[in-house]
């Protein structure tokens, strides 16, 4: 098995639940770590990720929300590590386009990945019942 | 009251602070008071990246937040107030017996601390300091959540990690 090549850090079961739809919709259980900052200070995110990123040679993080305190971690870490490339506000679309970008190196698939996360954000409908919407 | 909320939180910012409380009371604005990111301008920078643009964030060492605390409670936008620790919150509710309540948000695991509840871990002394509070009157109570419900003080210190 290949070593993972991110990890994805957020609230309670948000990585480890986008990771299994990850799983689920390519097969690849090879590319994501999945780390939940449940129960955690910021030192222990902190100290978690720096472990984690170390251990498997990571150079991207992918997290939940801008405010959280996963992203907080991964900037700190950032501050040692200028190589290191995070994501935040990652969404399915995100992750699935990271996967299936392996021929990048690792920051550009990032820049890439959050671009297409960003795209994938959609709103339909909204309009009334057997009508159009006045303008 | 435009302070809402004096929390004692060891991740400050993060998203239960921002989004958590930061949407029901329409926060507008953060005093966060810490010795030392007050001296770092890379943990200001750090901070400040993670609210929306819209929020103000100031900080405060717990001198100049003593000098200053009667403006941000005279400023009529919702704000929070928030401490990494009960020993600066201490030191300023001592410093301008201006702080009426404490809110326990999150004080995490570390050597020397027993679980009291989910997100809440204290030492002795912790604890002693606590009650020093309540003794001058302050309502110290725990709640991680706007939906959660505040527990007082003394329920805190009877439990044992289970809520």
């Amino acid at each position: 098995m290949s070593r993972a090549r991110a990890i994805v850090a957020g609230h309670a079961d948000f990585a480890s639940g986008i990771v299994s739809a990850v799983v689920q919709i390519t097969g690849r259980d090879d590319v994501f770590v999945a780390l939940s900052n449940r129960g955690m200070s910021a030192q222990d995110v902190e100290r978690t990720l720096r472990e984690l990123a170390s251990a498997e040679g990571i150079q991207v993080i992918f997290t939940d929300l801008p405010a959280g305190s996963c992203t907080m971690a991964a900037r700190r870490l950032q501050r040692d590590r200028p190589d290191l490339a995070m994501v935040t506000g990652t969404n399915l679309a995100t992750l699935l386009d990271f996967v299936f970008s392996d021929e990048l190196e690792p920051f550009d698939a990032a820049r890439q990945a959050a671009e297409k996360g960003r795209a994938a954000l959609m709103l339909t409908g909204g309009g009334p019942v057997g009508g159009t919407r006045a303008t | 009251m435009p302070l809402e909320l004096f929390r004692i939180d060891d991740r400050l910012i993060h998203g239960q602070v921002v989004v958590g409380w930061g949407q029901p009371l329409d926060l507008q604005f953060i005093v966060l008071v810490d010795d030392e990111v007050a001296a770092s301008e890379w943990e200001q920078e750090l901070y400040r990246m993670g609210v929306p643009p819209e929020m103000d964030v100031f900080f405060e060492s717990v001198e100049t937040a003593t000098e200053r605390l009667a403006k941000y409670q005279r400023d009529p936008r919702p704000g929070i107030l928030l401490t990494g620790d009960i020993e600066t919150m201490s030191r300023l509710v001592i410093a301008t017996g201006a702080v009426a309540t404490v809110n326990l948000g999150g004080i995490h695991h570390k050597p020397g601390r027993m679980q009291r509840l989910r997100y809440v871990f204290l030492s002795g002394p912790e604890e002693e300091a606590l009650r020093a509070l309540a003794a001058r009157g302050v309502v110290v109570t725990a709640q991680d959540v706007p939906a959660g419900r505040p527990l007082p003080l003394e329920e805190v210190l009877a439990g044992e990690g289970s809520r």
